[in-house]
Formats: C-alpha cells, sequence, structure tokens
C-alpha cells in the first residue's frame, strides 16, 4: 500500500502547492571547523529581534544557551570529551563544537499537526510560523522530535527559526551563516549541500577521522531528510540530537483505525447496556 | 529560570535539572563502542549518551487544563450516547440528565481548551482551514458537527414552559430526539479523538501508547457518562448506566495493563512518579464506583451518586495522569535516546531506513 505519510518527497515546495519556486534551500553545518564563537546565536538575535533567553550560568562548558527553543534559534553545543583516535588525536582532550537550528524537515510533524495553518511551508521548502495567525494551542511543541519549537512565555504564540525568511525573500543568506567566520554554517541549495557534505565526510575519513559522520542528510530517514543537515564527530545524542527522529504523524492512520476501533467499541457497549435492560 | 531550558510549563526548578545533569553525565563516556566507529555493538547498550543530561524535546505546552477538556470531552460524548438509549428505551429522566450533563460538559471542556491557549483570542483561527493531518484541526470540526445536534437535544430538556409553547420552541421539540439520535452517531469519534490528539506526538510515552490510549480514554468515557447517569436519573432508570459504567472499567483497566506490560521503557513513565499516583487515584475510584454501583446503586440513589462522582473523579485522575506521565518522558533523555539508539544498533526492529550514515 503507497502511504503519502511516508513515501519520499523529491520536491517539497512542489508538493505544497508552488508551481514555479526557487530550488529548496537549507543549512549544511559542518561541526569540525566550528570554533564556538556564537556570532551565529548573536547574528540570528539581532537580525529577528529574538529577545533574551535569561542570563544564566549552566555550568554545561561554554555553553549558557542550553538548548533551541521559542528564544534561541541557534545554540552552539560545547562538548568536551577526553583524548580519542582520530581529530585532535594528539591533544589531551577534545572540543565538540556545533551550531544547532530548526532541521526544516521533508516531513515536518510541527507543520503536520498545526491547527490554524499558523506554520507553512514556504517557496524555499523552509517551515515557518505566521505570528498573526497562532493562537498558542502548543501541538507543534509536542509535534517536533528535535524538541526545537516552543512557545513563548509571556507572549503565548510559537516561535523557532525561520531561516530568515525575509531575508532569503531579499536574495540574502541567513544571519547565521553570513556571520559565521569559518563557513561551519554553510547555506545555499540542499541538492548542492548534500553533495558538498558527502564529499567532505569523505575526505575527513581519508583523513583517518573515522568517526566522521552526516546527520540528517538522507531523504529516507524518519523526516524525509533534513533541511539543515550535520556533519557531526560523535554520535547525535552527545550533541542534544535524536539518533533516529521520526515525523510523529507517520503514524497518523494507524491511529485513526485504532480509534475507529474504540468509538466502535463504545457504541456497541452502549446498545448493550441497554439490551441487558430489555431482557429484565 | 526562563524558558531556555525548556521545563517552564510546569515549573520543573532549575535545581533538578542540574541535579540530573550531573549524574547522567556519565553516561556519555560508555565505553568502545561509544567512540564514534562504526562497529555494532552485539548487545542493547547498558548506558546511553546524553547532552549534560538535558532533555531532547520540550515538554507538553499544555496545562491541566487540557486534562480537564480530555475528561469533559469524552463524558459529553459517551452521554448522548447513554441519553439516545435512554430516549428510545422510555427512561426520561436518565435522558433529561444525561442531555443537560452533555451540554455542560462539553460548554466546560470548550472553557478549558480555550483557557490553554497561549492566545485565547485568537481561538476562531481554529476554524481557518480544515486539515486531515493535524488531529486537533479534526478534532475541533468533529467537535462542533457533534456539538449542534448534541445542543438542540439538551436545549430540548433544558427549555422554560413559556418558550415550549413558541414556534422555535415547538420546532426543537419536535427535532430533539433526531438530533439526540444524531448526537450519538456522531459520538463514537469524538469520545477516542483526544488520544489521537496527544498519540501522534513526539512524547515517547504517548506515542508508543497509540494502541491502547483509544480505548482507555474511550472506556474511561464510558464509565465517566455511567457515572453521570447514576447521578442524574433514579435507581428504577439507571441499570443501564450502571452497566455502561461496568463495562467502561473492565476496558479501562485491561487496556491499562497491557499498555504497562507492552511499552517496555515506555511503561516506566506511567508506573512511577506523580503520573503513576494520579493513575492509581483513577483506578481505586473508578474500581470503588464500579463496584459501589453494582452493589448499592440499584437500592440506594445516594450509594449510587456517591459511586457516581467516584468514577467521574477517575475520569479526572486518568486524564490527569495520562498528561503527567507524557510530561514525565519528555524530560529524561533516555525515553527519547534508548530507544531510537536500539533502532540502530538493531536494524532488524526499524521500520524506516537510518538516518545516521
Amino acid at each position: 500500500m503507497t502511504d503519502p505519510l511516508s513515501e519520499p518527497v523529491a520536491d517539497v515546495a512542489g508538493a505544497s502547492g508552488y508551481d514555479a519556486h526557487p530550488p529548496r534551500v537549507g543549512f549544511f553545518t559542518d561541526t569540525t571547523v566550528c570554533i564556538g564563537c556564537k556570532a551565529c546565536e548573536v547574528a540570528c538575535k539581532e537580525w529577528n529581534l529574538v529577545p533574551d533567553d535569561g542570563f544564566d550560568l549552566l555550568g554545561m562548558s561554554y555553553d549558557n544557551t542550553g538548548m533551541l527553543g521559542a528564544n534561541s534559534w541557534r545554540h552552539v553545543a560545547f562538548i568536551e570529551q577526553p583524548a580519542r583516535t582520530g581529530a585532535e588525536s594528539g591533544q589531551e582532550f577534545r572540543w565538540l563544537m556545533a551550531s544547532d537550528v530548526c532541521k526544516h524537515c521533508t516531513r515536518a510533524g510541527c507543520l503536520d499537526v498545526c491547527p490554524t495553518g499558523a506554520l507553512f511551508r514556504t517557496e524555499f521548502g523552509t517551515v515557518v510560523v505566521q505570528p498573526d495567525i497562532c493562537n498558542g494551542c502548543g501541538y507543534c511543541v509536542s509535534a517536533c522530535p528535535y524538541g526545537v519549537i516552543e512557545r513563548r512565555d509571556g507572549d503565548g504564540r510559537a516561535w523557532k527559526c525561520t531561516l530568515c525568511y525575509d531575508r532569503l525573500r531579499g536574495g540574502l543568506e541567513p544571519a547565521c551563516a553570513k556571520a559565521c567566520p569559518t563557513d561551519s554554517i554553510q547555506f545555499g541549495a540542499l541538492d548542492e549541500l548534500r553533495v558538498r557534505a558527502r564529499q567532505r565526510v569523505e575526505a575527513l575519513h581519508e583523513q583517518g577521522v573515522a568517526e566522521a559522520r552526516l546527520y540528517g542528510e538522507s531523504p529516507d530517514d524518519g523526516v524525509g531528510g533534513q533541511g539543515s543537515i550535520f556533519l557531526l564527530l560523535d554520535e547525535p545524542e552527545v550533541y542534544g540530537l535524536p539518533p533516529d527522529p521520526v515525523v510523529p504523524t507517520r503514524d497518523l492512520p494507524r491511529m485513526w483505525r485504532y480509534a475507529a476501533l474504540a468509538g466502535v467499541a463504545m457504541l456497541g457497549a452502549i446498545v448493550a447496556a441497554f439490551q441487558e435492560g430489555r431482557r429484565r | 529560570m526562563s524558558g531556555a531550558d525548556g521545563t517552564s510549563a510546569d515549573g520543573m526548578s532549575a535545581g533538578d535539572g542540574h541535579g540530573r545533569q550531573r549524574r547522567m553525565g556519565r553516561g556519555r563516556r560508555g565505553g568502545p563502542a561509544d567512540d564514534g566507529s562504526r562497529e555494532q555493538p552485539m548487545v542493547p547498550r547498558a548506558t546511553f549518551s546524553s547532552y549534560y543530561g538535558r532533555p531532547v524535546l520540550k515538554p507538553p505546552a499544555w496545562h491541566d487544563d487540557i486534562a480537564y477538556y480530555f475528561f469533559l470531552g469524552g463524558l459529553a460524548a459517551c452521554s448522548s450516547g447513554l441519553a439516545a438509549g435512554a430516549d428510545l428505551t422510555g427512561r426520561p429522566a436518565l435522558r433529561r440528565g444525561t442531555r443537560a450533563g452533555a451540554l455542560v460538559a462539553l460548554l466546560a471542556g470548550t472553557y478549558f481548551l480555550v483557557r490553554d491557549l497561549g492566545r485565547p483570542a485568537r481561538f476562531l483561527h481554529m476554524l481557518r482551514v480544515a486539515k486531515p493531518t493535524s488531529p486537533m484541526s479534526m478534532g475541533t470540526w468533529i467537535l462542533a458537527g457533534y456539538g449542534l445536534p448534541m445542543g438542540i437535544a439538551a436545549v430540548d430538556e433544558l427549555m422554560p414552559e413559556p418558550i415550549r409553547r413558541t414556534r422555535l420552541g415547538r420546532l426543537v421539540g419536535a427535532v430533539a430526539r433526531p438530533a439526540g439520535l444524531a448526537a450519538a452517531g456522531v459520538a463514537p469519534p469524538v469520545a477516542p479523538s483526544t488520544a489521537v490528539l496527544i498519540s501522534p506526538t513526539a512524547v515517547p510515552a504517548w506515542h508508543e501508547a497509540h494502541e491502547e490510549l483509544p480505548f482507555i480514554v474511550t472506556a474511561s468515557a464510558a464509565a465517566s457518562a455511567g457515572g453521570l447517569g447514576m447521578i442524574v436519573a433514579p435507581v428504577a432508570e439507571a441499570a443501564p448506566a450502571r452497566r455502561l459504567a461496568i463495562y467502561g472499567a473492565i476496558v479501562e483497566l485491561a487496556a491499562s495493563g497491557r499498555l504497562e506490560s507492552r511499552l517496555g521503557l515506555l511503561a516506566e513513565p506511567y508506573l512511577t512518579g506523580r503520573a503513576h499516583m494520579l493513575l492509581q487515584r483513577a483506578a481505586t475510584l473508578t474500581a470503588a464506583g464500579t463496584l459501589g454501583g453494582m452493589m448499592f446503586g440499584r437500592r440506594s440513589r445516594l450509594a449510587a451518586v456517591v459511586s457516581g462522582v467516584a468514577l467521574l473523579a477517575g475520569g479526572v485522575y486518568e486524564r490527569l495522569g495520562i498528561l503527567e506521565a507524557g510530561r514525565a518522558s519528555t524530560k529524561d533523555p533516555k525515553y527519547v535516546v534508548q530507544p531510537q539508539r536500539e533502532r540502530l544498533d538493531r536494524p532488524e526492529l526499524r521500520t524506516n531506513p537510518s538516518s545516521v550514515r
């Protein structure tokens, strides 16, 4: 049986009803060259007028942002590890630094479940919330397998990375990619980024960095491929990423079937409750 | 602490988060199989990695209000079924009470639903679209389609005599029975819809329980409607209500038992902490109300009312417990990471291809 909820999507903007549209864009975040400067976090806040998220010392290496949320659309993770083989093998310990962002999934749970149409697919294939439509139902928050989107306290609406939709429409690259001094964050057409990412991971393997791996690059994964792909040096969960995310609406038809069974059983129980009454 | 740590929705303190992250930091250095090499471990790992023990997911944004809505929506739906049966079998008091109860429950449920929105004034934005991929959108339309006939049937019960004699009043009186039957006909998707609302989320305890949750919430709704019937109708008319409560309680307890034995690691959020306490209260009250109705409901109206109240309270605790189990399963990263890691390490368990290459 073909299942529209799990088949691969070749043209995500076209599937959303755009006849003529620009190529799908995204990020390729190469964490091997991230220096942890957090320029991406700052540029994002400045451009998108994202409020502060508290000034707390979290005791997590140099990370005082914690995780993505309503008020953090870029988050640089800092991991200190003991010496290993591969990258930086001459050192006593190694840094892992990685700038996380909304994945702009091919199959986006947040977009699927949004009951108002506030979340929509742009002509660039990205996923964006319209703040004038969102009524703060909070459904998207629980539908994101990465814990990205969040309802903002005191505001009541859901917020996340827009992949700088306004800049894209003006022909500019997103603020975080523009500000990244090492090109750890690369912006471009997703097809090209996937090729570039595969070439980069092959080159690293040739250099002996066996632990280099891509995350979210495969269109066959549980979310149909991420719009933001990553090159990591350890397992995804070490960076706070789910190792095998699946769009939660994939099993929706099955869930409705169970509900239908339960509904019919309820009707049957009510009929039975009255039938016995007639006999007596 | 601000919402940055993703725990603000229910007030989990910053201290809790910090305590746990220290403890779990160890998990990251899990051994040789953990060093990023391509070797597949032969046994499931005892440890799992996380980022300073922090949650991968956001906790549900919903407050307890949503649990009250889940309870009241289910109660309304099953009460309409009971009302239709009462109408057809000539039980006027049971019919009147359950029709009126369904209306009150639906109005109160809608109030809680709207109150839980981040922007309650924008409630009507729900009606901008009808989206098959969004159970909340579908649920809103199902509820609207159910609410109209149910409302007509209930208004017929609540109309004062002078209004009943007007032309409009006579019209309502004439269509009350078909409207009540239509409401009962539309009720079956309403009762389990709250389960389909929470299952297609990334919340592990809800997603993995998608087989049982529709039966648990529908059966709980049936038990609650039975309880309502025992409260509103005299004992002579309430026999179907007592039986419905018994059926509901049995299925609810059986489905809950299946959930607890089938879910493995993800049964833990249901079996520990505050969720377990709430669900135990639900089970105790439901069992007590059912047994009370069976033993004394036929003889004493007072016992029937007390049993009915216990059944209703059991329904409330059931929804609060399910909500709390979902919250708990988002706060500990092991509920997210371990099942996914197991899928990756043991490809035979997988239903979708690899996301990590």
